[in-house]
This record gives structure tokens, sequence and C-alpha cells, in this order.
């Protein structure tokens, strides 16, 4: 009995620790307030406790030589992206990130509530334009958005979903708070890699897995299926989903194959459709079959040359058509960008009150509009301590930190803001939350962020209990996209002994959604430097 | 199935064969040229290259040695006909049906590809890779009969592969006929059917009898016939939904193609199909070839997409 105790003891004494002993110095060096997910200071969170004891029980060398099997097993499977034509193996980190049944909850009925938001702004400003009228959002903030599509204007879904995949950007900020940092409502990648990364990091450390109670990430395609299904055209009893693809040279060709197989769906490119009178088919070895849905993986500009880009090769002449004639789905739906722009992201507070009658469960990052002539005055004066955003802008293009900026930056910038503010966002720089990620030899502390994924079948958004972690490999790093060197975690999210507790939303203090447009810049809390990738 | 996907199937069929049997060719030839002393290391370099269709040009100035040939033939990813540039794309083609290729399948065909951009490759010793690669695809194939269905896009795999084994063992006849006695003895070797020869044969080894067995054996799967039987059928299947041909002749032009010169090589006397080899050898390429052609015509040709032309001057 006495030995037993005393191995617990040296067990949590953090000098006695060969793997995590050296950790909370890192964390000193490296941190700078940032939240850590698994140290407290000096204080282990208990939900990092049963990964940190069965790790410890590795023998010495043994973390590396796991760590050299992962990655080859990661090429021989053929799980890559492209950068520039280059196939690469995606970095994952033998570490995964835990989070707790309690945090989760929240997670997940925030995502939920922000999916159901989302649905609401699109079908009205697609429709009448209710929330104009109301004026918690104005009008041109909608028009001038270069995502919006008038193509898109009096299609109405099936069954009323636009957002068939979402998914929602998260990240912890300093006193550990998860914070929307942006919406992806067009074609959100990064699924596939939750789903091998789950299963490569089971067989990378089977004895610490097996100790953990881990909800599954294996049930994704099925749901997706399912949504696809259910929102195929009216009176289709057995629909035909496909899978669109921009080809095997897209960087996320590998997504669209998995997600192609597991469905167990045609993966087509868009010179396999073809438009005939309003509907959409497939060359098949035996002619022409129909097709119902459309789980496209091509931008909106790309999709059909009548309508958008005429020079495009990816995607098929007359699709936009057979949609509105109702013969096709297409998910998620032509337009949607302009709910995931990222000024209309400054709004969403105000919009979850105004379809909801809701407080917003997960918190915005704070954020001022330039387009506003007071914020833009503030931030003018404090360029070089804030981050500017182009608001079109993805994987981190155009995104000027002011701290890292030189002064003949600053007025570059200054010029093109005061040229065009409609363009331009202020966040204030915040550290990522971090965990501890395999890195030369040793665990330091890596920014990351989450990306959850939320299915929305028409009845229910469902969210996959885990999603993409992120996670900036460079020391100090806070830009987490795979294309400037960012890897991947595998994300347990525990399951508990009884029902998750219930996150049940606010009611809002008012309904009357126009005096609220400022309330969101009076929230607590941090922005983040932390850029948006690809989507 | 999607006219793509089917014609991805057909090349990896295709390409697997045709690395496997350019290892056999080499393996063989190589061998010779170290163990007999009295061979023109560069009349036989030249015979092979000459039978993969590779022109002096590309071989360079002078004559080629062993080690060209093997840059050619094996190593160098940039030309064409290398062992390397096939895996590579059989690799490309199975990228592209990857969703409809069992996993086991898909990773047998990327892990092989991964040894040539890593070095592995072309760190092993001739006769070592030459193994390597029949037994890569030994297992590739095994894998596809293990695991796949047996549905439209297992027989365009199979079809693909009995077009390619068709057309490499003619050209290992042609070969053959062209150089000196013992050449034929290493056609056999190459097909790996040397000792089955022997069996079959009573141990009487002659020219006929070796053009014979390569050419017409209905048991051996290498043989020229055997392989013209398997895409025969492989064509059958897939027009098995239609019932174009239950009272007369064949709609479809691949089949007709390949069952007109397989009944040409059977039917005729063996004496007039060896008579000029070379000449009939070519004309059985140039069938596979011609049925090549027509399978793409009738299964992928849908493939072929209509472009939006936007902007009309």
């Amino acid at each position: 009995m006495s030995g037993l105790e005393s191995d617990t003891e040296t067990g949590s004494e953090p000098g006695a620790d060969p793997m995590f002993g050296g950790y909370p110095a890192e964390m000193d060096r490296l941190n700078h307030g940032a939240f850590d997910e698994m140290y407290d200071g000096q204080d282990l969170r208990s939900s990092y406790s049963d990964l940190r004891t069965s790790l410890a029980d590795l023998a010495h060398g043994e973390l590396e030589t796991r760590v050299e099997a992962l990655a080859s097993s990661y090429l021989d499977q053929g799980v890559t992206f492209d950068i520039g034509g280059e196939e690469r193996a995606f970095p994952l980190d033998i570490l995964p990130r835990v989070i707790e049944m309690e945090q989760w909850a929240r997670v997940e009925a925030g995502v939920q509530q922000r999916v159901r938001v989302l649905e609401a702004f699109l079908a009205d400003i697609y429709d009448a334009g209710q929330v104009f009228d109301d004026g918690v959002i104005p009008r041109s903030v909608v028009t001038t958005s270069s995502h919006f599509h008038r193509q898109s204007a009096g299609i109405k879904p099936p069954n009323g979903v636009r957002v068939h995949v979402s998914g929602i950007d998260l990240i912890r900020d300093n006193d550990g708070e998860f914070r929307v940092l942006e919406d992806n409502v067009r074609v959100p990648s990064g699924v596939s890699y939750v789903m091998t990364n789950r299963r490569a990091i089971a067989a990378a450390i089977p004895e610490t897995f097996a100790g953990h109670r881990i909800r599954p990430v294996a049930g994704y395609p099925q749901k997706l299926l399912t949504a696809l299904r259910a929102a195929a055209p009216a009176g289709v009893v057995d629909p035909t989903v496909v899978v669109l693809t921009p080809g095997v040279f897209n960087g996320a060709y590998f997504e669209h194959a998995l997600l192609a197989r597991t469905m167990g769906v045609e993966l087509v490119e868009g010179r396999d459709l073809e438009c005939r009178r309003g509907r959409v088919m497939m060359r098949t070895t035996q002619g022409l079959e129909p097709v119902h849905v459309i789980y496209r993986r091509v931008d909106d500009e790309f999709l059909d040359p009548l309508h958008f880009r005429s020079d495009s090769v990816l995607g098929c002449s007359g699709l936009m058509n057979a949609a509105r004639a109702g013969n096709v789905t297409i998910a998620n739906a032509v337009g949607n960008g302009v709910a995931d722009d990222k000024l209309t992201y400054t709004y969403m507070p105000d919009l979850v009150r105004y379809y909801l009658g809701e407080e917003p469960i997960l918190r915005n990052v704070d954020t001022w509009r330039m387009g506003d002539a007071d914020a833009r005055e503030e931030v003018m004066d404090r360029l070089d301590e804030l981050v500017l955003k182009p608001v079109d802008g993805s994987g981190g293009k155009g995104i000027v930190i002011g701290p890292k900026a030189t002064s003949a930056e600053l007025d570059e910038l200054r010029g093109k803001v005061l040229a065009d503010p409609r363009s331009w966002i202020a966040q204030p720089v915040v550290q990522l939350s971090t965990v501890p990620t395999y890195v030369g030899g040793a665990l330091s502390p890596r920014h990351v962020d989450l990306r959850p994924f939320a299915v929305n079948d028409g009845n229910r958004v469902w969210v996959l209990p885990g999603g993409l972690t992120r996670v900036a490999l460079g020391e100090g790093e806070l830009i987490v996209n795979s294309s400037r060197g960012g890897g991947s975690k595998d994300t347990w999210v525990l399951a508990g002994h009884g029902h998750p507790p219930k996150v049940v939303a606010k009611p809002a203090a008012s309904r009357a959604p126009a005096q609220q447009q400022d309330q969101q810049q009076d929230q607590q809390g941090q922005g983040s430097s932390h850029q948006q990738q690809e989507q | 199935m999607l006219s793509r996907i089917a014609e991805s199937m057909f090349w990896i069929g295709r390409y697997v064969e045709r690395a496997e049997d350019i290892a056999r060719i080499l393996d063989v030839q190589t061998q010779l040229i170290l163990e007999d002393p009295a061979i023109d290391e560069a009349a036989t370099v030249a015979g092979v290259l000459s039978v993969m269709g590779i022109e002096d040009e590309a071989a360079g100035d002078g004559p080629a040695d062993r080690a060209q040939l093997l840059e050619l033939l094996a190593y160098d990813r940039s030309s064409p006909e290398s062992i390397a540039a096939t895996l590579g794309a059989a690799r490309e083609s199975a990228r592209r049906a990857r969703e409809t290729l069992s996993t086991a399948m898909w990773e047998a065909v990327n892990t092989t590809w991964r040894a040539i951009p890593s070095g592995q490759f072309r760190s092993m010793r001739p006769p070592t890779a030459f193994r390597w690669v029949r037994d890569r695809a030994a297992q590739i194939n095994g894998i596809a009969d293990a695991t796949m269905t047996r549905d439209e896009g297992w027989q365009f795999l199979v079809l693909g592969r009995s077009i390619e084994r068709a057309d490499m063992t003619a050209r290992l006849v042609a070969a053959a006929s062209l150089a000196s006695g013992a050449a034929w003895g290493t056609s056999l070797q190459a097909c790996g059917a040397y000792e089955a020869f022997l069996r079959t044969y009573k141990g009487l080894e002659t020219e006929r009898g070796a053009a014979e067995f390569l050419l017409l054996d209905r048991l051996f799967p290498r043989s020229v016939v055997f392989s013209l039987n398997r895409a025969e059928q492989c064509l059958t299947n897939l027009e098995a939904g239609s019932r174009a041909d239950a009272r007369a002749g064949f709609t479809n032009e691949a089949l007709r193609l390949v069952g007109r010169m397989r009944a040409e090589l059977e039917y005729r006397s063996l004496s007039d199909v060896v008579a000029d080899l070379p000449v009939e050898m070519e004309r059985l390429q140039r069938t596979c070839a011609l049925a090549t052609d027509a399978v793409s015509r009738r299964f992928f040709a849908e493939g072929q997409a209509t472009a939006w032309r936007g902007d009309v001057a």
C-alpha cells in the first residue's frame, strides 16, 4: 500500500516527471498571459491528469519512436494536403487535446445557436429582408459583400436548410473562455482530419486512449449523408447524392475523396456533370444518370459558368437554373458567404437577439468596424497595437499585425483603410490558448484554435463531438493555418457519467433590436490576432 | 459507375501490369548481358529498347549500354516508359479513383509509389529492384482480388491488365524472333514460364514450341490467347446489360477486335502464324491499341466535358 501511495505522490510532483517536468517553465517563458489548457501555473488541470499519468508510464525514448511511426503512417495512407502542387503529409501532434464534458456542452449549445441564427439570417436576406427594415443590420452591409449573390435570391431550399455543414472557429481567451473568431458556412474543410487523426492517435498511444472515455467521431459521414438526403428535392424517394470536387489538384482533395468513400456516394468533377432541361445528370458508363443532391466543395464563383465566372472549368453550366427549378439541391447553398463575411460577424450578437430572443452563448472577440467613424478614429490612433483584417480576406491574406509592422507598413495600411473603410475591421492582439505539443524531442506550449463542425438536417443541428484543433508549430507563433506551417491535434471530448449539463441561453434583455447594435462593443475580454485560413 | 472512374480503373490495371512486365524483361536481359560472354551488349540493349518502342534518339549518342538501359526503363522518372514513371502513373490514376478503391488497395498502390520519390527504389540493386516490383505488383493484384467486388470497376481493372499483358507478351515474342536461339529461353523466363514450358513440352526446347506456348497456350496465364480471352470475357460482362449482341455479331468494337485477333491466332495453323512473327506481333500490338481506343470511345468518351463558352465575340 505504502509503495502505491508514494508512487502517486512522486507522479504528481512536477520536478520528478521527465516528460512534463520542464513544461511549466516553458510556459512562463513563452505564454505571456495566454491560457494553458493543461497547467494552471504549476498545477495540473484535472482534465489532463489521466493523460499525464498514462504518458508518464511510457519508457524513455518510447514517445520518439511512436512519433516517427505516426508520421510515416500518414504518408502511407496518403493523408496529405497540397501546397503549390506539392503533396505533404499533414503534421499531426502525438499529444491530444482534452475537452471536458461541461466545457463541451457549452461549445455545442453555442454552435447550435449560432447555426440557427445564420440559417434565419440567410433565409431572411435572400427573401423579404425583414432584418433590414427592422434596422438590425444596414442593407448595405449585405449588398456590398462580395459573397452576396443575387442569383440566389428567391431560391427556396427544399427543407429550408442552407447551412448543411458549418465550421465555427473558436479560440480560448486569456481566461479560458471559448470565443467565436469566425463562422464558416460556405465550404468549411478539415473534418476528414478529425476522423483520420482519431484513428492514428488511437494506434499511436493505445494505453492512454483506453484510459479515457472519448466520444467517437466516426459517425460524421452518416450524419452528413442523412442531412444531404433530407435536403433532396420534394418527391424524390431515393435521392442520388454526389460530392463535387474541383479535382485532385485541390488542397482538400483528400477530404473530398474520404467523404465520398465513407458516405458511399460518387465523387464527381464538374466535367462529369451535365445539365439538361433543368436537371443535372452525371456521365456514367451506362449513359446519363440523374443527380439530386450535390454536396459541392467548389466555391460559388466557379460553380456555374452561366451565372458566375464564365471561364470556370470546375463547375457545370446550368446548375443554378436546375436549383431554381427545384430539381437539384446544392449544399451548402450558393450565396452563404454573406453570412460569414467578417463585417456581418460584427453584427452576430445583435442577430442572435433579433432572431432568437436569446443572449449569445459564445461571445465574439472584440471587433471594431472601420466603417463607423468613431471607431475608425480610435483605431487610427492605436494602429500599432491592433490587428487589422480585410473583411473579404481568407487564408491570412492582407492581415496586418500592428505590433509587428514597420511604420511604413502602418502608413500604407492607414491609407488603405481610409480609402475603403467598409473593407476593414480591427481587433486587439490576443494570445490563443496553449496545449503541450511535441516539438524537437520535448514538450512545449503551442497556440491552438478549435473548429467544431455542425451538420443541419433541417430538424436538428448536430455538432460533431471533437472538431479540428489546429496548432501553430513555431515557438510563440499565433498563425495556425496549415499553409503557414500549422499542424493539428486529435481533440478528445470526454463523455461523462450521466447526462451532459444543459446549457440554456439567457433571454435577451430587450427585443427591440435597433438599439442594441453597439452592445457587443461593450463586451469584456480580448480579441485575437489569430488569422483565418482558407475555409 | 462514372466514366472518369472507369477510365482510372482501366489504367491502374494497365500501368501496374506494365511495371511488372518491364521488370521481368529487364531482369532477364540484364542477367543475360552479365552471364553470356558471347553476347553483344549494345545489340541486346538496342533490341530491348526497340521492343519497348524507345527510339534511338531517346537513347542518346552512340550505342547504349546496360546502365543506360536501366536508367531509361527502370529508374528515370522523366522517361515515360520507365518503371518509376509507370508506377507514378498508376498511383495518379488510383488517386483519382480513390473513393472507389478499397482502402487496402489504395494503400498498396500508394506505398509502392512512395518508394520512388523517397529514393528507396533507386537504392535497390537491379535484381532486388525487379523482384521488388514483381512482388509489389503481385501484392496489388492480390489485394484487388481479395477486396474488390466484381462490379464494373473490377471488370475495367482486369480488362486493362489483360490488354496490357497481351501487348507485352507480343513484344517479348517479337524480340525473341529477332534474336538468336537463346532468346526463346529468355523470353520464357521473363514470363516466368520456363519451367511450365519444359514440363508441358517434355523438355523439348524448340523455337516453335516456345512460340506456341507464349502465344497460344490456353492454360498459361501470361500467354497472348489467355490474356485476349480474359479481355473478351470482361468486355462481355461489361455489355451484359445490353441485349444488342444476342442474335448476331457484336456491336462493341473493342470486343469485335479482340475476339477477331484471338480467333485468328487460334484458328490459323501454327506455321502460318510463326512464318513472319515480327509482322504478326506488330499487328497484335496495333489491335491492342485499337481496342483501347474503342473502349475509350464506348465507355469513357462520355467523360469529355462540354465547355461553356461564355463570351462569344
